[in-house]
């Protein structure tokens, strides 16, 4: 009796889950990463508080885009390592299941982590706390898409010597256009101006690659297993 | 030729790695109870032979078909019937024995703990169920890869050195197991340095450089 | 039908019409190219707004769409080469990659010297630079994708792929940037647009980039050369080749 797609997508977030809850170290991470990033900006500008308030949603969508893209190398490298990213590629469930399960799994305990953790950092960089609820949705749209565009990366630079670094080669010119609405509908929410055209606009890039990316991403790991 | 193909035919297969021509022209039928010893010196491509044959690698030329249906078109069904043991033992370190049966047969048929625990017992190491894979030698990780193709309850087994790090007695077990998978009607695929001692239809492929 | 189509995209055939092609590409360009410059560096009048700066356009232009053009070849050749597995894809995408980076380059550095009089600086972040920018930022990912595997069978693929997915979004990155853009009106007032055309600005243009297009396909020929031959080189037909 053969194993349906959902079944199989359940079974594969579950031991990806498992997987990182068993290590919890490894979550904190990107979080610290986040907020080390978010630091090092006031420092360089030597406290000018005053300036920081005004680059306050730049800062903040680098950092939480370099953030995503540090762990979005583990995505399937441990997998590959061992040698169970064959057994998945063979067990009848196909590629696409199997990286949409994986994708979104990582997203869970990386990208919507970043998310929780913002209004921290959002108040540190002086971001009002109306502003916040755009913040939220524009992070989360946007580090959706961002695993998702990652994914496509990191199934083609498996294994590479210094794949990390070619990763983000890849990934950040592609996540550009998120990075622009993103950090333009926090700023528009704190001035107070219309989010809703940069939201839709995210909220498309991200539903376009959502729904584009998993294809691309299993066809990258068919690339590598070879 | 065959009117009614069964089993698996492997048809002229060309693979090139970057310059080296490492598989030339391959062919070979494996019938439903059969099995193939595929041996050779290093380098002579029985790993990527076995890999050609499971579909993770396609080859330049020639073509593997399952029950006359060749394995690209018809993946999905050809990989609910197979069972692929590679060279490592493909665990998740942090896994215990159980759930890392769990989580790789379970994408392939619904299986009880019963039953999970029970392959883990044919294969010697029921002890090891529980204990995270990382702790394990290598010898009772591979008794575990062997557990989950016995789990996975599949017609077809590619096996790369099923006897690699196991002793005496784990050596004679492999060989249980394939005399009794054969015997059932199941086909297989093995790479083996050594003579298998099988008291079954073996047939052998020998790969030249 | 189809054999026929193979058999065109075979290695050997497109060898034989690379080498054939190339010098008859080289003369048209070179003519293009001559009267482009001639026309428009010493016949056409200078623009009343824009001074001599203008002319400038002439590179620029023709530049930007070629870089763009060559992005797209190489996305279509990665695309065929990865879905019906004709490796002649993989010798065309890998051969125009650095000349498109190039021409990308050469528009950065041609848009930035014409933006010096224009802006009073060599970089003040306009949108379609911006975006050309990102173009190279993409065109250095699928050339670095490519070299970092070992076997290059399986580096083509990769780079093919990333060149597929990157053709995707170069015109929502275009849009974002030009988008970003006009959240800061006023910064730039005057964008590298150049002047309206009457006939004697505008024919130089169109040689120019008629002349960047020939020029791409000779050079897109010649480096075809030495792709087919490194990637065949252990097929008969290449020995042949190198013998004679």
């Amino acid at each position: 009796m053969t194993v349906g797609a959902w079944e199989a997508f359940w079974l594969i977030v579950h031991r990806e889950m498992r997987l990182s809850f068993r290590r919890p170290e490894q979550l904190l991470q990107p979080l610290v990463f986040f907020l080390i990033v978010t630091t090092l900006f006031p420092l360089g500008l030597s406290l000018r508080l005053s300036l920081l308030k005004d680059i306050a949603p730049g800062v903040l969508w680098v950092a939480a885009l370099l953030a995503s893209l540090l762990s979005l190398d583990s995505l399937f490298k441990s997998d590959a390592d061992d040698g169970t990213l064959e057994q998945l590629a063979l067990s009848g469930q196909g590629l696409t299941v199997i990286v949409v399960a994986k994708t979104v799994a990582h997203w869970l305990v990386t990208g919507l982590a970043l998310v929780l953790v913002s209004p921290i950092v959002g108040t540190a960089l002086g971001i009002p706390t109306d502003a916040f609820a755009t913040m939220l949705l524009s992070l989360a749209l946007g580090t959706l898409t961002l695993s998702w565009l990652g994914a496509i990366g990191a199934g083609l630079t498996i294994g590479l010597r210094r794949g990390n670094v070619l990763l983000s080669l890849i990934v950040l010119p592609l996540a550009t256009p998120l990075l622009i609405f993103g950090a333009a509908a926090t700023e528009r929410a704190i001035s107070g101006a219309s989010v809703v055209g940069a939201l839709y606009f995210l909220a498309a890039l991200c539903v376009f690659t959502c729904t584009l990316a998993p294809f691309a991403a299993a066809a990258a790991l068919r690339i590598t297993l070879e | 030729m065959n009117s009614t193909p069964d089993g698996l035919t492997v048809d002229k297969i060309h693979v090139w790695r970057g310059d080296r021509h490492v598989l030339r022209g391959v062919s070979a039928q494996v019938r439903a109870g059969e099995l193939v010893h595929v041996s050779g010196p290093n380098g002579t491509g029985k790993t990527t032979l076995l890999r050609v044959v499971s579909g993770l690698l396609r080859p330049e030329q020639g073509q593997v078909s399952w029950r006359g249906r060749s394995i690209v078109s018809h993946r999905t069904d050809y990989q609910a019937a197979l069972a692929y043991a590679a060279h490592e033992p493909a665990l998740k370190g942090d896994l215990t024995a159980l759930e890392n049966l769990r989580f790789s047969v379970g994408l392939k048929r619904r299986s009880s703990a019963a039953e999970l625990r029970g392959a883990l017992e044919r294969t010697g190491v029921s002890a090891c169920a529980d204990l995270p894979a990382r702790v394990l030698s290598a010898g009772q990780r591979r008794r575990v890869s062997l557990a989950r193709v016995i789990a996975m309850q599949a017609s077809v087994w590619l096996l790369d050195e099923p006897y690699a790090n196991l002793d005496a007695a784990g050596s004679e077990l492999v060989s249980a197991l394939l005399q009794g998978h054969v015997e059932a009607g199941g086909l297989a695929l093995v790479v083996a340095h050594r003579d298998l001692a099988l008291r079954c239809n073996v047939r052998h492929l020998e790969l030249h450089s | 039908m189809w054999t026929w189509f193979y058999k065109l995209a075979s290695p050997p055939h497109v060898f034989g019409v690379a080498v054939a092609l190339a010098p008859w590409l080289f003369s048209a360009a070179a003519l293009a190219i001559a009267y482009g410059l001639i026309a428009g560096l010493a016949i056409a009048p200078p623009d009343y707004q824009q001074g001599e700066a203008f002319r400038m356009i002439y590179a620029h232009v023709p530049s930007a769409i070629l870089s763009v053009t060559v992005y797209t070849v190489m996305a279509v050749a990665s695309a065929v080469a990865l879905i019906w597995r004709i490796k002649v894809g993989h010798a065309v995408a890998a051969a125009s990659a650095p000349i498109g980076a190039s021409f990308t380059l050469m528009t950065l550095v041609t848009g930035s010297l014409w933006g010096r009089p224009m802006w009073g600086t060599y970089w003040a972040w306009d949108p379609r630079l911006t975006s050309e920018l990102i173009l190279l930022f993409l065109y250095v990912g699928v050339m670095s994708l490519r070299s970092a595997f070992e076997d290059p069978a399986r580096g083509d693929r990769a780079a093919a792929l990333l060149a597929v997915v990157g053709v995707v979004n170069v015109p929502i990155v275009h849009f974002s940037v030009v988008w970003w853009n006009s959240l800061h009106q006023g910064a730039t007032i005057v964008t590298l647009e150049g002047p309206k055309m009457p006939g004697s600005m505008l024919w130089p243009l169109l040689s120019m980039w008629l002349g960047f297009m020939l020029f791409y396909g000779a050079v897109l020929c010649i480096r075809v050369q030495a792709e087919v031959l490194d990637r065949e080189r252990q097929s008969a037909w290449v020995r042949e080749a190198i013998k004679s």
